[in-house]
């Protein structure tokens, strides 16, 4: 028989029989559709995290006070605290030559007022190489000046919510305003940039870093940002890091340095399982589908026994017989495979729609594994049946015994 | 031609062994017409389904042109039913979602046969059973002695040289169940063997050979030379 007549053949029997036909490829199509939808969302949801971290900026590596490794247990370290992180271990990193740039980083609350108006905003301390670490966009006005870090000039860049609450339409630039007990001049206002990492960088302040010191009275500083010069110099520029650091505190590895890459590729990974889990769980309901397609053939099987006997005494053999039914199933099963990618995809644009800043599109290679699957899963199932027809014994089929 | 030599068929049921076919010998010559007749339980269907090789002898040989039927597997079987046999049942057996036309042209579509010349077949065999302008009708649409000939159109469009037909007239009125004698009749003038399973003597009595089988034998074979 050739092919195109079976399907045709197949195509007439699912014509035929439309409410089973329709039950099969609505099984199908709602179990492709779980899984291309729920990846997409895994997927999203990983573009979404690890774009947010490589819009940190370039070559990131982020100096932590205290260590996050487990040290002996012995009682002189019990309880030791780790040194504060300070400018001058900071600006000491600069000797490392795979070093691009530093940002000392400070951060407290606190009020700044305008006139009668103040609000309470969160206050980043650091130096002028924080707008090119973070690729800081600057909307009016300058940026932090390069100066001598322990003589500051009392200024100030605001972030776009803070400069509209308390100047209105009004001009912003070059005003005083007080930010705790310190009056600062309104130097820039940065460009709208939105949440980063939790962080709503459009309602913040940025002084220099000693004016953060004084200002929360700490000579420690929260995190120090530093740009390695190339992609391949993070893990050398991470050794000097610590080696200095360690010079510096007699000895005493009591930093942890993180690097963009790391933390990207973490997620990257973690996330990567989730959309892989996710999947896995989607993909049961294929397997469902394949215990309905099942049922539904073996009905079918019934039904057509006098057809099956016919199609024996006109010629056919039980194996004709037996990919009869296995090409009908599969037929079925390969139009709920389109109709399912179809809706799955429908589905990820409504919830692109609906959730701008998600890009669910789910990877090829899960779209052919999903009707792959899916195709897999209908042979398997509509084996027993399609066995079932071919063992007939074609005088009882015939008699409708 | 077909021999069938020492050939027994029995079935087990409920426990008891039952023969329907107890120690057959027949040799049929080609072009023959054939009746086999005889009470409920003789074997007439078993033949008939052994000859159509839809079953096969517990014992006993089965030749068919010379080849040994009995020693065929499944698909060999299938093919020599696409190839040399035509089956007429009594309840037509017409696939109810395919027109006319798409029944008749099933055997040659199960024969691999491209679609071209399946047409040509397909339009032949409507213009000799006198279906032309019911090919596009579903079976539904078509009255008994209709969808009668449309099985016979069926069997014969793959061209065998035996004919099977199990009670042809069985489901039919007196006068359609005589068309359709006729139509077969036709056929056998043109070659075909026909061999006819029937209850109704007045049938019976028109082949020109007339074998009675009772209890799985072979009681009369009745020849009418020169008829």
């Amino acid at each position: 028989m050739r092919w195109l007549d079976s399907i045709g053949f197949a195509w007439r029997a699912a014509m035929g029989y439309r409410s089973r036909s329709v039950l099969m490829l609505a099984a199908m199509a709602i179990g492709v559709a779980a899984v291309v939808v729920l990846t997409g969302l895994g997927e999203g949801a990983r573009r979404y995290i690890t774009g947010e971290f490589a819009a940190l900026g370039t070559n990131l590596l982020i100096v932590l006070p205290g260590r996050n490794e487990t040290t002996g247990g012995a009682p002189p370290l019990l309880g030791a605290t780790p040194r504060d992180l300070t400018i001058t271990d900071a600006m000491a990193l600069y000797r490392s030559r795979h070093v691009e740039r530093i940002a000392p980083l400070n951060v407290g609350e606190a009020t700044l007022s305008h006139g009668n108006l103040s609000r309470d905003i969160m206050v980043l301390g650091t130096t002028s190489a924080y707008q090119s670490v973070r690729e800081l966009d600057i909307a009016r006005g300058r940026f932090l000046p390069e100066e001598d870090i322990a003589r500051p000039s009392p200024v100030a860049v605001l972030g776009t919510t803070v400069q509209h609450e308390l100047f209105g339409d009004g001009p912003a630039l070059g005003r005083w305003v007080r930010l705790g007990d310190r009056r600062l001049r309104v130097i820039g206002i940065c460009a709208q940039r939105g949440q980063s990492l939790g962080v709503d960088m459009d309602d913040i302040a940025i002084v220099p870093v000693a004016v953060a010191q004084a200002l929360f009275d700490t000579p420690s500083l929260f995190r120090i940002l530093i740009q390695a010069r190339s992609r391949e110099e993070i893990p050398p520029a991470q050794a000097d890091v610590l080696r200095i650091i360690r010079e510096r505190h007699e000895g005493e590895e009591d930093v942890t340095v993180i690097t963009q890459d790391s933390v990207l590729v973490a997620f990257d990974r973690i996330l990567g399982s989730v959309t892989l889990a996710v999947a896995g769980i989607a993909g049961i309901s294929l397997v469902v589908a394949g215990v309905l397609v099942m049922n539904v053939m073996l009905v079918a099987v019934t039904q057509r026994t006098a057809e099956i006997g016919l199609l024996r005494a006109l010629g056919a053999s039980s194996t004709q017989v037996m990919a009869l039914f296995l090409g009908e199933a599969l037929l079925l099963a390969g139009l709920g495979v389109l109709g399912g990618t179809a809706l799955g995809v429908l589905g990820n644009w409504l919830i692109h729609l609906a959730f701008p800043v998600l890009q669910p599109w789910p990877p090829l290679w899960v779209l052919l594994a999903a009707s792959g699957v899916a195709l897999l899963t209908t042979v398997l199932f509509a084996w027993l049946p399609a066995r079932r027809a071919a063992a007939l014994d074609p005088i009882a089929a015939l008699s409708g015994r | 031609m077909i021999e069938l030599a020492g050939v027994h068929r029995d079935f087990v049921v409920g426990g008891e062994r039952v023969y329907a076919l107890n120690g057959l010998d027949l040799v049929i010559d080609e072009g023959e017409y054939i009746s086999i007749m005889g009470p409920s339980g003789s074997g007439k269907s078993t033949l008939l389904h052994i000859l159509g090789l839809l079953d096969r002898p517990t014992q006993g040989l089965y030749r068919m042109d010379g080849v040994n039927m009995t020693d065929l597997n499944d698909e060999q079987r299938a093919r020599v039913r696409g190839e040399k046999i035509g089956f007429v049942f009594q309840f037509f057996h017409l696939i109810p979602r395919l027109s006319a036309a798409e029944n008749i042209e099933l055997p040659l579509m199960l024969a691999g046969i491209a679609p071209g010349e399946r047409g040509r077949r397909v339009e032949a065999v409507l213009a000799a059973t006198g279906l032309t302008d019911r090919a596009r009708h579903l079976p539904s649409q078509l009255s008994a002695g209709q969808r009668q000939r449309t099985a016979i159109a069926r069997a014969t469009v793959t061209e065998p040289t035996v004919l099977l037909a199990d009670e042809p007239t069985g489901n039919l009125d007196r006068v359609t169940g005589a068309e359709v004698i006729k139509l077969l009749e036709g056929l056998n003038i043109q070659g075909i063997t026909l061999i006819l399973v029937t209850h109704d003597p007045e049938i019976g009595r028109r082949a020109t050979r007339r074998i009675r089988l009772v209890d799985g034998r072979i009681a009369e074979d009745d020849r009418e030379v020169g008829a």
